[in-house]
Order: structure tokens, then sequence, then C-alpha cells
């Protein structure tokens, strides 16, 4: 499982971010966790609160966003989801497709006091 | 999308047929300064959680690329036959290029020997607790143990088909395996990875008469999620099928242009 280290990177880059805009405490982040990000999202809310435990983050409400896999079809433009073990375009079922959503791991933005 | 240096410009006459470099086009690099909205305390970031390991592996391809050393990122659950195959490279290509292995495991040096017994350069990395490489761990290695001077350069990671997926190390390819013990639809069970893949490679094929494999459900699934990727059967124990693989090596090779220089 490797969401405890991408917990522990989330932290990281929250740390760098408050310390530089001089805020002491963070009391909510939001983070979009793409389909195909390979994130997974249960897990990183678990390991989260332990890897945030002795920071400014401690205790801070922690918003995840799911975001489906989204794709766009180069046959008939359509714009659809996809499910991720089986890409294509969601009108004329075609595989010959851009993934143009889904595919990250963003932090969105945090709150601090 | 990589805006600061152009890598992906660079490298397009060399790999035209592949969208390889994913990292470069498919995450956004971040801004390194926070939006604060006025009527609160809320900071807009909009960054990748992976930027810092995105940046390394960024300096590694560079890295790598400048000194024109091909790396391949080689991933596949444990005992799918990363090391046999690579032994079987070893033998067929070793006297022709220059090679160099980094093995990724979580304990013992098993496979490095293994592979040390071919007469290469190998070295053993240990992740202990962790699950895969990732690029600070590449880093460490540039400009010591990868000289610079190799022609090649591959990364077996460690065995897993879920974590080394979200990590990017710098390498110019990524190359899946799949076994054909395992079951014809790993792929759709563990799309990220295989859709990742320029290369998807599946091995022991020599084992196929005594196994109720379905080669067209394999390659079906391997479809659903990865429409581009070249395939490769092989055996590494038989050698049917190394001569495609070890082609692609040998092609891959050229575009480095070293024997040029």
């Amino acid at each position: 499982m490797h969401e405890f280290s991408l917990a522990q990177s989330l932290v990281e880059q929250v740390t760098e971010l408050v310390v530089r805009e001089g805020a002491t405490k963070v009391t909510r982040i939001e983070v979009s966790i793409g389909a195909m990000s390979g994130v997974m999202k249960d897990p990183f809310e678990f390991c989260f609160p332990e890897a945030a435990r002795g920071t400014r983050m401690e205790g801070c409400i922690l918003i995840v966003h799911e975001v489906p896999l989204t794709v766009t079809c180069l046959e008939c433009g359509a714009e659809t989801s996809s499910e991720i073990f089986d890409i294509r375009c969601g009108l004329c079922k075609c595989q010959n497709v851009k993934i143009t959503g889904g595919k990250d791991f963003l932090l969105n933005s945090v709150e601090v006091d | 999308m990589c805006k600061d240096c152009g890598c992906q410009d660079a490298l397009k006459g060399k790999l035209a047929h592949h969208q390889h470099h994913q990292h470069h086009h498919d995450h956004s690099h971040g801004h390194d300064h926070a939006h604060i909205e006025a009527d609160s305390k809320t900071l807009t970031i909009e960054q990748n959680v992976l930027q810092k390991n995105d940046d390394i592996a960024h300096h590694n391809w560079h890295w790598l690329d400048d000194h024109r050393v091909i790396t391949l990122n080689m991933m596949s659950s444990p005992g799918a036959g990363k090391t046999a195959l690579l032994e079987a490279t070893l033998t067929r290509l070793k006297d022709r290029i220059k090679i160099s292995i980094l093995v990724g495991d979580q304990q013992t040096d098993h496979d490095a020997k293994r592979l040390q017994a071919k007469g290469v350069h190998v070295k053993q990395i240990n992740t202990y607790s962790s699950c895969h490489l990732d690029a600070a761990m590449i880093q460490k290695e540039l400009g010591g143990f990868v000289s610079g001077h190799e022609d090649l350069l591959i990364i077996e990671n460690v065995g897993n088909l879920v974590c080394p997926a979200a990590f990017d190390l710098g390498e110019k390819q990524k190359i899946a395996l799949l076994s054909v013990t395992e079951g014809e639809d790993k792929p759709a069970k563990y799309p990220v990875l295989f859709h990742d893949a320029d290369v998807i490679v599946i091995t022991k094929v020599d084992l196929v008469p005594h196994l109720d494999w379905d080669r067209q459900a394999a390659i079906k699934y391997i479809r659903q999620v990865n429409s581009k990727a070249d395939v490769i059967e092989l055996s590494a124990k038989t050698g049917a099928g190394m001569d495609s693989w070890c082609d692609y090596l040998l092609r891959m090779q050229t575009l480095t242009e070293k024997s040029a220089i």
C-alpha cells in the first residue's frame, strides 16, 4: 500500500505551503483522486491522520473528491466517462479515445487559520 | 505537459510512434505559488501531490537523455518472470550493447546475484517497508552506479501491480509483464499499470500446453486498458519470442545514437 507514502507527500507539500504563507494551523484540505491515478480513497483517508500527527495538519478536515475517468472519442468526438478496466467511448464504444480526466491526484485547496 | 524545457519536443523525433514519457503529458506541473482568495484563508493550489517525485523523475529523464542512456522501467506482479527475462536477455545482448540493471526488492539481493552471474553491472536497491521504487532512489544512482556510458539501463521494479504504477522514475518507456500463469484478466484487474505500459510482455508461454490460457481473451483484456502498447509473447526458458524482445531493445538502443558518437 503506497497511500501512506502519498499521505506523507501531501503533508510535506502542505507544510511547505503554509510555512511560506506564514500560517500556523491547517483546518481543511481538499484533494481530488482520479479513478486512473492509482490512488485509493479509503486507504488514503485511513493513512492521512497518521501522517498528519504532530504537524500543522493534525486534526484537520480532509475532503476527498473522486474524479471519474473521462475520455474524448477520436472517432465520434463524444466526451464521456469510462470504466478504467475497459477504456472506450461511452457513445460509440470504440477504443480510439483520449483520456481527458481522472489520471491525476491533486491537492486542490488548503484552509488555514 | 513540460513547459519548462521542451523535452517533449526533443523526444518526438526519436519516439514518434509512442506517446512516451507520459508523465510529462498527463499531469499538470503545479504552480509554485498559492492563490489566496480575498474573503477567506483558503489557498487554492491545484498541484499534483506527487509533484516532488515527478520533478525528480523529470530531472532523471534529462540526465539519462543527456547521456543517451535508454532507460526502461520493468514492472509486474511478483513471480511473473522479470529476472528470468533479464537473465535470458543478458545472455543474448551483453556482448552487443552495454547494459546496467537496477533491481528493486523489499529484501535480499537474490535477484542482483542472479544477474551479476551474467557478468554485467547490477545493483540491488532494497526498499524495505516500501512497495515500490521512486524517482529519488534512481536519482541517487545517477553519476555513480549509472555512469552514463551505458546504452541501456533496465530498472526491475519491486514485484507489485499496484504501487509502482503511481511513481514515474524518469524512464523512457514502461514495460509491463504478464505471465500466462496469472490469468488472462490481470490487465483489467490492475488497469493503471497496464494502461501506462509502452510494451506488454506475455511471459512463460512454454507453459501454455499445461494451462487453460486463452490468448484471445488476454489480448482483449490488454486492449481494453491499452490500445497502443506493443505486445510481445515469449518464453525466457525456451527462447521462443526472445528475438522479438531483443529486437525491441536493440531498436530502442539505436535511438540513443551512442554508437555514432
